[in-house]
């Protein structure tokens, strides 16, 4: 029994090893893009076009509407990371139909890797956008004294969602070995559906957050020039 | 411990790893597919846009060709409509005058007709009658009539009033020929004396006779000078007699025409309504079928006028007709008739002046022979019948014939 597929180690080299997490990540990378290729290998630019670019296509222009709906003014710039967090997240607890299969978010570790790549993502783009003194000048806001508030409410969010995500997966795939154990047939099959369920919802969650935390980082000084290309959009 | 650091940071990489792939491998191309979509329906939009604001204009285009052209093909219809209206109503109209001028000129070619026959048969009875006293008169004649004729004209050169006389007179002595006694036969020595010795003691001088014998008096004696004449033959007393006779018949027409032509003149015109009423029926009964105006046209003129004969050919009508031609006659004769009667009623008439005395003498006896001369033709002649007469009576015929019949028409 281990709570984490972390503890599932193929191979060790010193502290490079690899573990379970590591290839089924790399499983979902190569299932992902390759399908992916594949589909969009021939892709058409018609009224006509293959079911799997349909699917495709709803994906993403979903992903980009729910962005744009947070708040994003430019939804697409944002859409490779926060699409592929939440294609990742959902994915990964999407092949837990198959078994055998463990979800690596169901690793803490790769929790907080996404965690952290939120974490360090925020500044990036609130830098990239508002330039690094704008964007620190955050911090200070409202006054000099929420400083330290905001820096503890920055990495404690971090912390919640690596946590809020790790625990929910585990949590998954624990209470489905643990039924496992205790009745056999029929209700794990509930509880795998119900796994399922909190899956898509936990991705929905994870990558809506990161996109509030982006959001929040870029369009504080943004209200501004909001207007201006809205009547341009609408043309 | 939970948090493995190589795994996280093999996850970070990972995870990057991914999001690159997935930036290349989907996003991009189905955002870029989307985008070349978007734009292409955005661009057949618009190219529908115009084909439909294309389509648009040409329907309109059309439609207002439609108006126009259904506006031209009712104007062209009511054109139309109104011409073939108005060609009916002239082919009816002149329907109604071809027929109205063909009723009237049948009813007058049977007018003339009627006229023209009793005309003949008044002129033949006249010519008979006078042909009959003419011929009865010559067979009586004779010598002996001709003493006592040659006896009652030197007593009626007595008797003369005075005007007459003196005219007379003037007439004989101012004549450079002698003056003519013509007589239908020839005189004997004691009677021409007797008139020689008449006229000098009328005239008190010595008056030159050449005497000279004309059959066609019938009998009687006739003085001719100068354009004066003074005569007493039968052929004159005939003459009056025509006169007088021609008049009465002239007088009797006149009235009887007159009632006549206003008795008519309403009536073919009622005929022609009405035929045009039953014509109509009949177009109507055939069903308003064109081309067959002329035939019904007919059928109703035949109808009508079998309807209005039937009650009226034993009645008024059929005595009507003969009356009125046999009234309408005279007329026409009255005028050729009233020259030559004229010159024989007066005693003493004026003659014109460029015609000698031979030729106007001869002139109504050759006028009234018609008569004899047909029935001579008729009849084998008598023996009183004196072949000259022949000559002179054939021109006047022919003239006497058609003269009237011209003035008729």
């Amino acid at each position: 029994m281990h709570l984490s597929p972390d503890e599932i180690i193929f191979w060790q080299s010193g502290f490079v090893k690899l573990n379970a997490t590591i290839v089924y990540t790399w499983g979902l990378m190569a299932v992902l893009a390759v399908g992916s290729k594949l589909v969009t290998r021939k892709l058409s630019t018609g009224l006509q076009r293959t079911r799997w670019q349909n699917l495709l296509e709803i994906v993403v222009t979903g992903i980009d509407k729910q962005i744009a709906e947070v708040g994003m003014s430019q939804p697409q710039k944002y859409l490779g990371f926060l699409g592929t967090l939440f294609l990742f997240v959902a994915m990964a607890s999407l092949f837990t139909i198959v078994p055998g299969y463990e979800p690596p978010t169901g690793s803490l570790s790769t929790t907080a890797a996404l965690a952290i790549c939120v974490f360090v993502a925020v500044p990036l783009f609130g830098i990239e956008d508002q330039g690094l003194g704008g964007y620190l000048g955050d911090y200070l806001k409202p006054t000099v004294i929420m400083l330290p508030f905001n820096i503890i409410s920055e990495l404690s969010r971090t912390l919640a969602l690596a946590v809020r995500l790790f625990g929910n997966m585990m949590s998954g795939t624990m209470i489905l070995a643990i039924l496992l154990t205790i009745t056999p047939f029929i209700f794990p099959i509930a509880m795998s559906a119900l796994g399922l369920l909190t899956g898509m919802v936990q991705a929905y969650i994870f990558s809506i957050l990161a996109t509030v935390y982006i959001a929040a980082a870029t369009r504080v000084r943004k209200p501004k020039p909001v207007p201006a290309p809205e009547p341009a959009a609408k043309q | 411990m939970l948090i493995d650091w190589f795994t996280v940071i093999a996850q970070v990489v990972n995870f990057l790893i991914l999001v690159w792939l997935l930036k290349h491998f989907l996003y991009r191309p189905i955002l870029d597919a989307i985008d070349a979509r978007e734009k292409r329906i955005a661009r057949e939009l618009a190219d529908a846009d115009a084909k439909k604001a294309e389509a648009r204009k040409e329907r309109d285009e059309f439609q207002h060709k439609n108006e126009e052209f259904d506006q031209q093909r009712s104007a062209l219809m009511n054109k139309v409509t109104e011409e073939a209206k108005t060609e009916r109503q002239r082919l009816l109209d002149e329907a109604r005058q071809a027929a109205d001028a063909l009723s009237a000129k049948r009813y007058e070619a049977l007018q003339n007709d009627a006229h023209n026959l009793n005309q003949a048969i008044s002129r033949r009875t006249q010519q008979e009658v006078f042909a009959i006293a003419r011929k009865a008169l010559t067979d009586l004649a004779a010598a002996s009539l001709e003493e006592r004729l040659a006896e009652v004209f030197t007593r009626r050169l007595r008797e003369m009033d005075e005007q007459a006389k003196r005219s007379l007179g003037e007439a004989i002595k101012t004549a450079s020929e002698p003056a003519l006694v013509r007589s239908a036969f020839d005189l004997p020595a004691a009677q021409r004396t007797a008139i020689q010795q008449a006229l000098n003691q009328a005239f008190s001088a010595e008056i030159p006779i050449r005497f000279e014998t004309a059959p066609e008096l019938i009998s009687g004696i006739e003085l001719t000078a100068n354009g004066q004449k003074v005569a007493w033959s039968i052929a004159d007393y005939l003459v009056s007699l025509e006169k007088g006779v021609a008049e009465l018949l002239k007088e009797k027409e006149q009235a009887e025409a007159q009632a006549q032509a206003r008795a008519q003149a309403k009536k073919p015109s009622v005929l022609t309504q009405q035929i045009g009423q039953r014509a109509y029926e009949l177009y109507e009964e055939h069903g308003h079928k064109a081309g067959h105006a002329a035939e019904d046209w007919e059928q109703a003129e035949h109808e009508i006028r079998k309807e209005i004969l039937r009650p009226v050919k034993t009645g008024p009508k059929a005595e009507i007709k003969p009356r009125a031609k046999a009234n309408l006659e005279p007329e026409a004769e009255a005028k050729p008739e009233d020259k030559v009667a004229h010159e024989p009623a007066s005693k003493v008439d004026p003659v014109p002046e460029g015609k000698s005395a031979d030729k106007v003498g001869s002139k109504p006896a050759a006028k009234d022979a018609p008569g004899s001369a047909a029935k001579a033709e008729a009849k084998p002649a008598t023996e009183a019948e004196p072949k000259p007469e022949g000559k002179p009576v054939a021109k006047p015929e022919a003239t006497a014939e058609t003269e009237p019949e011209k003035k008729s028409r």
